[in-house]
């Protein structure tokens, strides 16, 4: 990456990867990947190598989140240097698998840019994870993306998948797991067409202005109230429950105990949470997540 | 005008829940009143259940086999060997628990507790056995319940050929409420829930107290009539089309000749083609995807039913 003149430039995206089935269960990404297998006319751009991929497909099979563990969880530095056997569990030999064919991070064969494709149960609408606030073309194709749609962008969720270039997560709800709902199936469709429509445009030599854009950084995430053995006594009070990406004050209903009585929140200032009741969280220990709201600045960009 | 009809008390009955171990509205309210020690209602005796331990403990529907398809005379009385399925052993295990079903022994109320991602608000389901005990109850239900819409869905399924855990009950029905993610735990649909429990507790102390209930029509009835799949590819099957969004999320609405059914993936619309005006429900559950089921179809009929007091009153 080179600076000229205030613009950032970034190398041509030839080849761009499109993840579905990470979690086997989240069936938008999972549909849209197998019918661009089968028929890729409308991933394809001029000058670009889109390749749909099922990353999960065990899990796929079974319609789980995972088999023996979270594959969005599997990306470590650890896990890729493992040596590999039979022994190790499905998803971290996929996971090195997957390395192989699309990463590593840094060498020539690396893929330009990846999209893996989620569903979530919280009402996030169409949200765009970011692992780095300082990935001035990934803020640059959100803020070419957002005006056709209500997106988000959510940043700062250490989801170790460091490994791989230019990654981006898209994540779409609410859906139930295992579930296929149209209206969640097109909304993933046309963000995912706009993105490809902007490295298209990026490929052909426009350059893009410096642009704000309004992000959501993680804060901290709070678990559920829970009895000595570890079951949850509270359910996410009806009140915060859809709210996503709405202000919570102190004071505000937080969680409703099964016996009725509400617990508050009692934080310190305003925050903005996220990942409300998320099926697959429970067991992560997260009933919600808390954000704070911040506009970042992305500098000019164009191709080398 | 229907004759009148006297039954006896009940004095044994049972709520369950967890028969689906992700359907988390009724394991939480089944442990609620576990933790409250809830154990008689009025002069009733009343059990809790938690009915898949270990496809709860999973967050799972079930571990190898439907349990609230295992109630049927057959499987229940299948000898167990080294290959019985989990579920098979546990439907016995409950049968004795609960019944026999069939005897006199058998709970008198069986209620059992179930969550959809179908937008299906409160749903009571029952055979279609016309029992005027269960019908009070829902049209009770009915009236009471204000969080959402209640509606009675009527299987076609004789009572004889019963396969649901309720079943076992000699009265039995099945509390429903949605939509709610599998393995979700939303508060707005278990507070649905939980009222739903309590009217037919509040119901059973007053029946019990010798209380009499006028005959009366019951509105909201819908029969089920057949199932409609998914359509798939001929060649691959796999399914080609999803829930059409002018459908999704309106169960119970009319379907009409010519109304929009399912989207397939290419943009086209698939339209409903039968001659009879009926209305879907379990529109786009998630545990129906492997049975290939993509919503059932119901015609809606009003119910008469006698007038009801506790026998011996």
């Amino acid at each position: 990456m080179t600076s000229i003149s205030n613009v950032s430039c970034f190398n041509e995206a030839r080849r761009v990867a499109i993840f579905g089935g990470t979690h086997g269960n989240e069936m938008s990404g999972i549909t849209l990947v197998n019918l661009w297998i089968k028929n890729g006319k409308e991933i394809q751009r001029k000058g670009v190598e889109t390749k749909p991929f099922i990353t999960n497909p065990r899990a796929v099979e079974k319609c789980t989140r995972y088999v023996d563990t979270d594959l969005n969880r599997a990306f470590t530095t650890e896990n890729l240097s493992a040596p590999s056997g039979d022994d190790l569990p499905y998803e971290v030999k996929r996971a090195q698998q997957i390395n192989e064919i699309f990463g590593p991070k840094g060498s020539p064969d690396a893929y330009d840019v990846i999209f893996d494709l989620h569903n979530t149960t919280s009402n996030m609408g169409c949200t765009l994870i970011l692992e780095s606030s300082k990935d001035h073309f990934n803020l640059q194709m959100m803020h070419y993306i957002k005006p056709a749609l209500d997106m988000v962008y959510l940043e700062g969720l250490s989801l170790d998948l460091v490994c791989l270039e230019g990654l981006s997560l898209d994540l779409v709800g609410p859906q139930p797991q295992g579930v296929l709902r149209s209206n969640i199936f097109e909304s993933m469709r046309v963000v995912l067409k706009h993105a490809l429509d902007f490295i298209e445009l990026f490929n052909e030599g426009l350059e893009f202005p410096p642009c704000s854009v309004d992000v959501f950084r993680v804060w901290d995430k709070m678990d559920y109230p829970r009895d000595t053995n570890g079951n949850i006594i509270a359910m996410v009070h009806p009140n915060l429950q859809d709210c996503d990406w709405e202000p919570l004050n102190p004071g505000d209903p937080m969680f409703q105990m099964f016996d009725g009585t509400t617990v508050r929140y009692e934080g310190v200032g305003t925050v903005y949470p996220t990942f409300i009741n998320e099926a697959a969280y429970y067991e992560k220990q997260q009933a919600f997540v808390t954000t704070r709201r911040e506009t970042l600045v992305a500098g000019a960009i164009k191709k080398a | 005008m229907m004759d009148p009809v006297s039954l006896p008390p009940l004095s044994r009955i049972a709520i369950c829940g967890g028969t689906h171990g992700n359907e988390m509205s009724g394991v939480h309210l089944v442990r609620e009143l576990q933790r409250q020690k809830m154990e008689k209602v009025g002069s009733a005796a009343l059990t809790t259940v938690i009915s898949n331990p270990c496809a709860i403990q999973v967050c799972r529907r079930y571990i190898d086999k439907d349990l609230n398809r295992c109630f049927t005379d057959a499987i229940l009385s299948s000898p167990v060997t080294g290959d019985t399925p989990y579920e098979v052993r546990r439907a016995q295990e409950l049968s004795a628990l609960l019944g026999p079903k069939g005897s006199v022994q058998a709970m008198d109320l069986v209620c059992d507790l179930h969550n959809s991602t179908s937008n299906m608000g409160l749903s009571l389901i029952t055979y279609f056995n016309q029992d005027p005990l269960i019908l009070h109850i829902c049209r009770h239900i009915q009236r009471k319940v204000t969080l959402a819409p209640v509606r009675l869905i009527q299987l076609d399924t004789p009572h004889s050929d019963a396969y649901s855990l309720d079943s076992i009950g000699k009265h039995s029905f099945s509390i429903e409420v949605g939509p709610q993610p599998h393995g979700v735990i939303r508060a707005d649909i278990f507070n649905i829930m939980k009222e739903a429990v309590d009217q037919t507790l509040e119901w059973v102390r007053c029946f019990n107290s010798g209380s009499a209930f006028e005959g009366a029509e019951v509105d909201n009835v819908y029969i089920f009539v057949k199932s409609v799949e998914y359509p798939r590819d001929p060649e691959t099957n796999h399914v080609t089309a999803v829930i059409h969004p002018q459908l999704q999320d309106r169960d119970f609405c009319l379907l009409r000749p010519g109304d929009p059914m399912f989207l397939t993936f290419s943009g086209d619309t698939v339209k409903y083609e039968g001659e009879e005006v009926l209305h879907p429900f379990f529109v786009n559950e998630g545990a129906y995807y492997e049975k290939n089921i993509a919503f059932h179809l119901g015609r809606r009929i009003t119910l008469t039913i006698p007038s009801l007091q506790m026998k011996g009153h």
